[in-house]
């Protein structure tokens, strides 16, 4: 049998839950073992059952697991599980995002006490950032430092531990979130027992991609691994700190954060702030800078100021959460130095967008001819602008207006869905036929019709929230000649009903070009061609 | 060391010694001798499969 260490392991471990589920000191941690319990022997019978040696369906087709790797000299079975994993977690994201902003429209929505908004809202956060993102992110990590670095991954099955210990991590903060376990800190809900699990496949990440490095073919190491690199490191070191708590107890659900007072909020927006920028931003402008030389057949305009925007980048990025407490208990100059430093940002991250612009002068036909290429031009325009857009919201005059509104919600959500999404879209799309050898996707139509769609549901999504948040913004802070609020906190909310209603459409156009991405990819694994005219002829058209 | 003695300490040379590592890096990265191997090494990606 193959699988012999892994079944013992899964079944010590879920011995190990079935006692916290006996044990517990609260209903939460029973509950929250059990399911633990009914995941961990779920995988240990599933590979009990499996056949030793899987036989192609059909000839020719690459499994997930096993013979025929699609390069003999790389290890790409996790990144195929991976791939899938992106588009599975990717459509659970934004699902929940339609449903609690449809919630915030529609208050009936909230169904207690299980699915109500304060619930499914971290459910919806973590689903795209950690789940959709950290699984795009980990999966091309493992291709990219691969290709770049000539090097099989490191530490052989370790791969596999990293993606399965990532998704049960997924799956145990999800359940935990539905049934009410949560520290309440902004992007790191889950409570200690599941942080635990984290830092140990994060270590494991950690091991697999630096042990690639380190064993490299390629005497430089490529700016792409610099950047994974960076957001593998700076996100062990966020979390490990942010998370710092002492358990109640050792059986109980329930831990107290290391911190207090203005500390603790410091911490939890220095490390949420890093969390957009070295997960949402290092880790994907890694991405950027290998896919799309890659697909534009051409190297990066310029690699020495690639390497400018690394050092810059995370120079400065470290420092600017503080922007996230202006006009709070936080002292003054702690404020300042947040927004000057998210200023300064602006170099770095416009210098980055031209550099990844730029790399296809000489080639810009292909934003008309290559939907790859323009959903990746696409994200690099998003990445301008929320760029943009971040700096000048974190000055403080500005903030006082912003801050606590739906502007916000459409500034992160114009990065998160503009930049975020379509680059991982695109490194999807990139990756499918190549790592099932198929000689091409299924449909660049439907790709084309992936792009319209999700570009044009951020739009709606980004400009419905400006609207709602600076109507939000105005009137919080209309007076009247006495020094009275004009309005009641009530008044704005219900102001806010229309945008709501269409943030949901915005959301929805969106979700429907994940869909039929999803249905692309489907039949690209399978083998199939779409028969459909081509996207763009090539040959010259007649005169008439 | 109390916290002023720390605060002071990271707001003088920490300063000094962030700045000059970010100095350096710019010098290295920037080094007339550097451009062949910047566009060697810009072609690493474009090398295989």
């Amino acid at each position: 049998m193959k699988y012999t260490a892994t079944v013992i392991a899964l079944a010590v471990a879920a011995v190990l839950a079935l006692m916290g589920a006996a044990l517990g000191r609260d209903d939460l941690f029973r509950a929250h073992s059990g399911i633990l319990f009914f995941i961990l022997t779920a995988a240990a019978f599933f590979l009990l059952n499996r056949a030793p040696l899987s036989v192609p369906t059909d000839a020719g087709a690459i499994p997930f697991r096993g013979a025929g790797e699609s390069s003999p000299a790389y290890i790409d079975g996790p990144i195929r599980y991976g791939v899938i994993a992106t588009l599975f977690w990717g459509i659970v994201g934004f699902l929940v995002g339609i449903v609690i902003a449809a919630q915030l429209a529609w208050p009936d929505l909230n169904i207690e006490p299980y699915l109500n908004f304060g619930r499914l809202r971290p459910l919806h956060t973590s689903a795209v950032v950690f789940a959709f993102g950290g699984n795009a992110l980990i999966c091309t990590s493992f291709w990219v430092v691969q290709r770049t670095s000539r090097q099989k991954l490191f530490g052989g099955d370790l791969a596999w531990f990293v993606f399965w210990g990532y998704q049960l991590f997924i799956v145990l903060a999800a359940t935990g979130y539905v049934i009410g376990v949560t520290q309440s800190r902004e992007y790191a809900e889950p409570e200690w027992y599941v942080d635990l699990l984290l830092t140990i496949v994060w270590v494991a990440y950690l091991v697999v991609f630096l042990g690639t490095i380190m064993t490299r073919r390629e005497s430089h190491i490529y700016v792409a691994n610099w950047f994974y690199l960076s957001f593998i490191v700076t996100v062990a070191m966020l979390h490990v700190v942010n998370n710092l708590a002492v358990p109640v107890s050792f059986m109980g659900s329930k831990s107290y954060s290391a911190f207090a007072g203005v500390q603790d909020a410091l911490t939890q927006w220095w490390y949420g702030h890093n969390a957009v920028g070295f997960f949402l931003t290092a880790g994907f402008l890694g991405m950027m800078y290998y896919f799309m030389p890659k697909q534009a057949g051409r190297p990066v305009y310029s690699y020495r100021l690639s390497i400018v925007h690394f050092w810059s980048l995370i120079f400065l990025y470290i420092w600017a959460g503080p922007h996230h407490l202006h006009y709070t208990a936080l002292p003054d100059w702690a404020q300042t130095l947040g927004m000057v430093f998210s200023i300064m940002l602006w170099m770095p991250s416009w210098g980055g967008m031209i550099n990844g612009l730029m790399t296809l002068s000489g080639a810009w036909d292909k934003v008309r001819t290559d939907p790859l290429i323009r959903m990746m031009v696409m994200a690099l325009a998003f990445y301008g602008m929320s760029t943009f857009e971040g700096p000048m919201m974190s000055i403080k005059s500005i903030n006082s207006l912003s801050h606590y509104t739906d502007w916000t919600i459409g500034h992160v959500h114009s990065g998160a869905l503009g930049w975020v999404g379509m680059i991982s879209f695109a490194a999807v799309y990139f990756l499918v036929p190549k790592l099932w050898a198929r000689t091409q996707l299924y449909s660049l139509r439907m790709v084309n019709w992936h792009f319209w769609l999700a570009t044009l549901g951020i739009v709606v999504y980004a400009s419905v929230m400006w609207v709602s948040g600076i109507t939000q913004g105005l009137m919080w802070r209309e007076y009247d000649e006495q020094g009275f609020l004009v309005y009641s906190f009530a008044e704005t909310v219900a102001a806010m009903h229309p945008y709501y209603a269409l943030r949901v459409l915005g959301g929805g156009l969106y979700f429907l070009g994940a869909l039929i991405m999803a249905y692309n990819i489907y039949q690209t694994i399978r083998g199939r061609v779409r028969d459909e005219r081509p996207l763009v002829s090539l040959a010259p058209q007649p005169a008439e | 060391m109390d916290y002023n003695e720390f605060r002071h300490f990271a707001d003088s040379w920490g300063l000094v010694y962030l700045f000059v590592l970010f100095v350096g890096i710019l010098t290295y990265t920037f080094w007339p001798g550097g451009k062949k191997k910047a566009d060697d090494a810009a072609n690493i990606p474009l090398k295989d499969d």
